[in-house]
């Protein structure tokens, strides 16, 4: 009933002779949301950043959608277009622009420059707007500053910005870091929400914050696949255990 | 949607209102209404300085809003000034050279007339072939096309190479200099085909208009700069409002992200640097006319690199801010310069402000980036309280 979206498979990319990615091949379903865990440097954004364009890997394959087209070879604003938005792990936002300017530049629309020249506001566009605005809690700030907000209204305000672009696929990338455990929840609540219709795959060191999501988890480690199952299931397995205990003290 | 630009956009009306007043001020004040107070010449200077405040407008859309350093838009301006001159120095010398033959018995041959024009336009590079780039000198209208296509595709291919290969930052800047710097030293060389380093001359002599005084031609000139200047203050102000200006600002404040967002970024890129050009080469074409010459030394890199202290000192990021820059520091300049700073004796050593006014220039620069970012147009943020 729910069939694979993005399918990856044999990855392997490396820098200088280093193997960030290493022969890794994982697939997402339609919707859902899947966390992604790992200790530092297992190469869990430079999976993103492949699957966005960003990064040419060495080898594999990137295979989207029900037509199966492959990803390798288009530009990140192709990518993008094909409806996979990407938060990153350190907030980005437009900081000198409002932030319904924000979400209005994120909004599914046409991107060629004659259109966005000639755009002008629609009913339609505002009520998007209002409604994600209600989504990520920032209703009353739609008039303010980006760069004003919170570290936390930042991040849901980049989150907000995927949501308006319509996404089938969404690469969240640790959406906790640096905030309150109330901040942490409304998170939760948000990537929850959107998972009902589409995928969400949500990288996260904090375990409290993958065990709230309650979804299926992939551990990457030097690169590939370790283990992948409930959060139970992987934590108890004995490779995980090693990884972690063995690296840190966490 | 006039309406909401105007009111998302009220310095639009204040800097038409300023520039009506201006204008209309140094009309009645001119020699041509008679009141005689601005000489001539000083109105030549103003009618530059407009078409300066253009390309300085045009340059804080390139840098001030979509954060691409061009060190290179003087070339286009150059080129707008050359494609024009073109047609002056050809429609006049043609003039003279018709009168001078009219004498002969024998009417002379359409040859006769054009080896006749070649001599006095190339005879100071020692030739008298019509080189190719001159086969539509003797239309306006194509030579004025020029104004608006050679820096058009220029800045095309241009732009197209640098930012697809997304070369950013200093290093676009230094391309952009190597541009700028390639094509003055090609004008240099005699054989360019432009008249080597004499440029072309004699261009404040309008062909048609030799009876009419250089006061009448001037303030002309001077209106013809001040619609210019509205008519492009009032298209980038509506560029850069709207998605449009939210999508170029988000490239400069953050290209990747934008480009996440599934915008083609180099397309704005390329967008924002070939219009920006093409208005530097209208301002070329209106200023050259009331400077009367133009040589490769007006393109050299430095030029450029003086719109980008002018649109810095003005602050970046506003349309009127660089008006204000580039109004501001070249009259300064000229005063400095052209010696009507009165020289500073210390005692043991006369500041001679021919010699020291690029360093108060720098000085002035260095002053500006560190301690008011926002530049001179910063000061109106302390006169428009917030909502
Ligand atoms: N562009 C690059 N050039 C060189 N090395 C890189 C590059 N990108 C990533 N790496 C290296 O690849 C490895 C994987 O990095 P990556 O950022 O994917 O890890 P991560 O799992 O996201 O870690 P973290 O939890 O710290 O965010 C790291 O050792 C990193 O130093
Ligand atoms: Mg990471």
């Amino acid at each position: 009933m729910n069939s694979t979206l993005l399918e990856v498979s044999g990855l392997s990319v490396s820098f200088d002779g280093f193997r960030a990615i290493n022969n890794l091949s994982v697939q997402f379903p339609e919707t859902g949301m899947r966390a992604i865990i790992g200790p530092n440097g297992a190469g869990k954004t430079t999976f993103m950043d492949i699957v966005t364009g960003k990064t040419r890997p060495d080898e594999g394959h990137v295979i989207w959608g029900e037509r199966s087209i492959s990803l390798l070879g288009m530009s990140e604003s192709e990518i993008a277009m094909q409806g996979i938005g990407r938060k990153f792990q350190k907030p980005t936002v437009f900081e000198t622009q409002t932030v319904r300017q924000n979400l209005a530049m994120a909004l599914k629309n046409p991107r060629s420059p004659f259109a966005v020249l000639m755009h002008r506001r629609t009913a339609a566009n505002g009520t998007r707007i209002d409604k994600i605005a209600g989504e990520i809690g920032l209703s009353d700030s739609l008039m303010r500053v980006a760069g004003e907000l919170s570290h936390g209204q930042k991040q849901w305000l980049e989150i907000g910005m995927l949501l308006a672009q319509d996404p089938r696929l969404l690469l969240v990338d640790e959406p906790a870091a640096g905030m309150t455990v109330e901040e942490r929840e409304k998170t939760t609540d948000i990537l929850r929400e959107a998972a009902k219709t589409c995928a969400v795959v949500v990288v996260e060191h904090d375990m409290e914050f993958v065990r709230r999501l309650d979804c299926r988890v992939t551990v990457l480690h030097e690169g590939s696949v370790l283990a992948e199952g409930s959060l139970d299931h992987v934590t108890a397995d004995q490779a995980v255990i090693d990884v972690y205990l063995g690296r840190s003290n966490a | 949607m006039r309406r909401s630009f105007i009111a998302q956009n009220p310095s639009v009306l204040w800097f038409l209102a300023a520039l009506g007043l201006f204008t209309l001020v140094i009309t009645v004040l001119s020699e041509f209404t008679g009141a005689g107070v601005i000489p001539t010449s000083f109105v030549k200077t103003l009618g530059k300085t407009l078409c300066l405040c253009l390309i300085a407008i045009a340059m804080d859309v390139v840098w001030g809003y979509c954060g691409i350093l061009s060190l290179g838009h003087f070339a286009f301006f150059g080129i707008g000034g050359y494609a024009v001159g073109m047609w002056l120095m050809y429609a006049r010398t043609e003039t003279i050279v018709l009168e001078s033959l009219s004498t002969q018995v024998i009417p002379p041959t359409p040859q006769e007339i054009s080896d006749a024009i070649g001599n006095q336009i190339f005879g100071v590079v020692g030739s008298s072939e019509f080189p190719l780039i001159w086969a539509f000198a003797d239309s306006l209208l194509l030579q004025l096309l020029m104004v608006v296509l050679v820096p058009g595709l220029l800045a095309l291919v241009f732009g197209w190479l640098a930012f697809r290969s997304r070369v950013t930052g200093v290093y676009l800047s230094i391309l952009t200099q190597a541009m700028t710097l390639a094509l003055s030293l090609y004008l240099f060389q005699n054989d360019s085909g432009l008249r080597g380093n004499n440029g072309l001359s004699g261009l404040q002599n309008i062909p048609g208009f030799e009876t009419t005084p250089q006061s009448a031609v001037s303030i002309v000139f001077f209106w013809a700069s001040a619609a210019a200047l509205a008519a492009g203050y009032v298209f980038f102000a509506w560029v850069v409002s709207g998605k449009m200006g939210s999508v170029v600002q988000g490239i400069r404040d953050n290209e990747a992200r934008v480009r996440f967002l599934g915008y083609h970024v180099e397309s704005y890129k390329l967008f924002i640097f070939t219009v920006t050009a093409i208005v530097s080469g209208i301002a070329g074409a209106l200023y050259y006319p009331q400077a009367g010459i133009i040589n490769p030394g007006e393109i050299a890199p430095i030029a450029s690199i003086y719109l980008a202290v002018w649109v810095a000192i003005g602050g970046r990021g506003r349309l009127y801010g660089a008006v204000i820059g580039a109004a501001f520091v070249s009259l300064l300049s000229s005063w400095f310069t052209g010696g009507g700073a009165p020289p500073i004796n210390l005692g043991f050593y006369t500041v001679q402000w021919t010699d020291w006014w690029l360093v108060l220039l720098g000085l002035s620069f260095v002053a500006v980036t560190l301690f008011f970012p926002r530049g001179i147009g910063g000061l109106f943020d302390y006169l428009v309280k917030k909502p």
